[in-house]
């Protein structure tokens, strides 16, 4: 073993032995107060995930009842009106609360300053108040789920959203709304502290490909979410006032709100998707000890799925009564979606071809997003195809295809970025050996549950029914124990996290060996991150860095920091 | 809005609202200033869907529009979008008397745009409550009275012009007779009162009224709400101008509450001739 000679200024020693020694942002300050309104992101984003994960396990609990419903055809646990309820809100909770700001507000909210070398996100308070929105959100869905619930489905319709009897209409589309903002001001902050925050020698194409898929998220989320926001709103006027824009009893077209929705709701899915693909091509090339493949066409990709995103949406009313001409281009558009989508996957194919792979935790889930999001993906193109899509429309083809996509893609990253930075949260390390027992079964179960769902829908199964032809009993039966398998292996996540949290080992500042500038300060980091910002390098370059096994970690080796090496 | 408004928590002492995360005073202008352009960006957006609801319904049922836009009243609507102008110019006023550290030239021009403020929403309630009284509302809400012939019909029917023929023939798609009751007949009593020749169809062929009025009035409420949340800004802004705060030292929360003024300001401008300047 070499010495170990540190190239780091001193004062990122000192910063890094203070927070061993125990001063960190986690022991900075105490009581609850000191957490609810405070202005660090890293509590922010800590914070966010904690209720996120509470969410999750809300969305998740109805997901397991829509399940276990379906076990049998006709009645097996509940009745069709709290079927209803159940996916509706599985949906809702799922989307709104859960996966869309998901990556963005916890984990980007913790990362993204430290990656980028500043003290905290460029509106601190701002970021609080996304927070207490989301909150205000959550609470609005719970007061949904006791007035009443709702059975629309988590697109809201018109006209059966003005008219259905249930009382939680109303509370969760203000939900929505509240939600909306949350995001619009998270992705605000996102976007001007990338601009304005970046330290010297921080140019753009040193940032870590993370922070290119967040900067690309947000300019979605502040594109998009407004007219949500719009159209939520037009629709609680519509059912409380009878406004009659939407309504076609009163003239208006239901249509109409078919577009404004998925105006927002079809970018809402790469706000989902490309935070998930940031984390991705973190990982594959730290785990692959291997620079980053294609650096530039993976962060001008993100731009584009952005861009590309907001011409799409009519892909979902082919079978709405859009005329010919319209179905056909936005059937074309739909295709260029694809492009720079693959343009990732090979990247990420070719980053790892000739690395030295180290399946830990975080590259396991990494690779099971890679392979469900090829298929994921590559359903996508049935979709898109307008004669496929007739058939297929309202199908069980469309729900396996969505959840490979956002469950199997954005929920696995996301598992997969909360192993990769849990260390650097926490300052622990958790059961490697379980966290890869726990891979098995999400990564089968997700499988056994969702890929039988592609069969069903092309046989014809439509979505959302209570009850289904006997033909489909051993496909739902299966879909159903994948289910229960998943639950599995989520519970046992949360058991072996939570037990790391009290007898995990101490976690070093670079227990992957990591380039990017989180892994410089200590785990967990000081409460201001850094005193002075660290010299930005090259983000994939792990040539110095250098495994010690006497703390469990890497350290930079005798060669000095690239400072002002060009980024390759 | 309040909340890119930069903090004046004290941080270090030679700049007092310097924040602790940025490194020079002007980062940290910059930074609002860019958050609070892209804020802005999303009210853009927000207004936008409405907008484009305007436009389709405008396309596709443009007799709907001339026919229901006479009974706005083209005056008030004047006088309104004068009254936001003249505002902004105090608003920009304001900004500029910050920057020169002009404490009382701030304080009375912040008054002003309060005032221009407040006598767009008093004009606004007029017309709401005569839309209210005429039943010419969205919707569901839609009944137009006929004893009560609108302001702005009589107006134009003063000054001789012909009042909007309804179109002889409606597009079929609208001439269906599932529609919902009200919507069927339009509004009524374009007759001067004491005048016994019908100048239209007693029964105008218009169908969906209630349409128009439901744009409008979800775009002039949207942007009232907007007017609304501007004076409180101001509000806020006035009582911190009080207490000495501003100076060209400082003068952040201004410029922002400025800019935010000046788009209300902005959408009006656009809603004024599409709502109330149709043909």
């Amino acid at each position: 073993m070499k010495a170990v000679v540190s190239t780091f200024p001193r004062s990122h020693v000192a910063a890094a032995e203070a927070g061993a020694a125990g001063d960190n942002y986690l022991t900075h300050a105490h009581g609850i107060r000191s957490w609810l309104f405070t202005i660090d992101h890293k509590r922010i984003g800590v914070m966010y995930l904690v209720s996120i994960l509470a969410a999750f396990l809300l969305g998740g609990i109805f997901a397991i009842l829509v399940r276990t419903e379906l076990l049998t055809p006709g009645p097996t646990i509940v009745s069709a009106d709290n079927y209803n309820r159940f996916f509706t809100l599985h949906g809702a909770i799922m989307v709104f609360l859960v996966i869309i700001p998901g990556i963005p507000a916890a984990l980007g909210n913790f990362v993204l300053p430290i990656m980028l070398g500043a003290k905290d996100l460029a509106f601190p308070r701002l970021n609080l108040f996304s927070y207490h929105l989301w909150v205000l959100g959550a609470l609005l869905a719970v007061l949904a789920i006791v007035t009443g619930s709702v059975d629309t489905g988590w697109t809201f319709y018109v006209p059966y959203a003005t008219t259905t009897g249930m009382g939680g209409v109303v509370p969760v589309l203000l939900g929505a709304f509240v939600l909306g903002f949350s995001s619009i001001f998270t992705g605000l902050n996102f976007i001007v502290t990338i601009h304005k925050l970046r330290p010297p020698g921080m140019t753009w194409f040193r940032l870590p490909l993370f922070l290119w898929a967040l900067y690309a998220t947000a300019v979605i989320q502040i594109l998009a979410t407004p007219v949500l926001g719009v159209t939520v709103l037009l629709l609680i006027v519509e059912r409380v006032l009878g406004l009659g824009i939407f309504q076609p009893g009163l003239g208006g077209d239901p249509v109409l709100y078919q577009h404004f929705f998925w105006f927002y709701s079809h970018p809402a899915v790469y706000i989902m998707i490309l935070p998930a693909m940031g984390i991705v091509s973190e990982i594959v090339s730290v785990f692959s000890r291997k620079h980053i493949f294609g650096y530039h066409f993976i962060a001008f990709s993100s731009i584009a799925i952005a861009l590309f995103g907001f011409f799409v949406w009519g892909h979902h009313m082919f079978v709405s009564g859009q005329s010919n001409l319209v179905t056909t281009i936005f059937s074309l558009l739909t295709y260029s979606v694809s492009i720079p989508s693959a343009v990732k996957v090979f990247n990420w194919l070719a980053t790892m071809h000739g690395g030295s792979i180290s399946l830990r935790t975080p590259m396991l889930y990494t690779l099971a997003f890679i392979f469900i999001f090829g298929i994921g993906g590559l359903t996508g193109l049935f979709l898109g195809a307008l004669a496929a899509n007739v058939h297929l429309h309202d199908t069980y083809f469309v729900v396996a295809h969505f959840h490979y996509v956002m469950m199997g893609g954005t929920l696995i990253a996301m598992i997969a970025g909360i192993h990769y930075w849990w260390p650097k949260m926490t300052g622990r390390m958790y059961s490697e050996r379980l966290g890869q027992l726990s891979f098995a079964a999400v990564f089968l179960g997700f499988n056994l549950t969702f890929f039988p769902q592609f069969i069903m829908g092309s046989h014809g199964m439509p979505r959302r029914y209570y009850n289904y032809p006997p033909q489909f009993e051993f496909l739902h039966q299966l879909s159903t124990v994948g289910s229960y398998l998943m639950t599995v292996g989520f519970v046992l996540i949360a058991v072996y996290l939570l037990h790391s949290l009290f007898a995990g080992r101490r976690a070093p500042a670079n227990p992957w060996g990591g380039a990017t500038l989180e892994w410089h300060c200590a785990s967990p980091p000081p409460a201001h991150n850094f005193d002075e910002p660290p010299p930005a390098g090259d983000p994939y370059d792990f040539n110095d860095l250098e495994y010690d096994a006497r703390i469990g970690g890497y350290v930079y080796g005798t060669r000095p920091v690239a400072a002002d090496s060009e980024p390759t | 809005m309040s909340t890119s408004r930069p903090a004046d928590s004290s941080a270090g002492a030679p700049a007092p609202h310097l924040q602790h995360h940025f490194t020079s005073p002007a980062q940290q202008f910059e930074s609002v200033v860019l958050g609070m352009w892209l804020f802005l960006a999303t009210e853009i957006l927000l207004f936008g869907g409405l907008f484009c609801a305007y436009a389709v319904y405008r396309a596709n049922h443009p007799e709907i529009f001339e026919y229901a836009h006479v009974y706005l009243s083209k005056s008030l609507g004047a006088v309104n979008t004068a009254i936001l102008l003249v505002s902004s110019f105090t608003m920009a006023s304001a900004v500029w008397a910050a920057q020169q550290s002009r404490a009382r030239l701030l304080r009375i021009m912040l008054a002003l745009t309060i005032a221009c403020g407040l006598g767009f929403l008093g004009i606004k309630y007029v017309e709401y409550k005569h839309k209210w009284h005429e039943g010419l509302l969205w919707g569901k809400l839609y009944r137009p009275q006929h004893e009560a012939a609108p302001f702005s019909a009589h107006h134009a029917f003063e000054h001789g012009q012909t009042p909007p023929a309804a179109p002889t023939s409606a597009p079929g798609d609208t001439d269906v007779s599932w529609v919902f009751t009200p919507g069927d007949t339009g509004p009524r009593g374009l007759l001067a009162p004491g005048d016994t020749t019908p100048l239209v169809s007693p029964e105008p062929k218009v169908h969906n009224v209630q349409l128009f009025f439901g744009v409008y009035f979800a775009l002039t409420g949207l942007h009232a709400v907007h007017v609304l949340a501007g004076l409180v800004l101001l509000g806020w802004t006035l009582w911190r101008a009080a207490l000495g705060h501003f100076s060209a030292a400082y003068f952040t929360p201004v410029a922002m509450v400025g800019l935010y003024w000046h788009v209300v300001d902005l959408i009006w401008i656009y809603l004024f001739p599409l709502l109330y300047l149709i043909h």
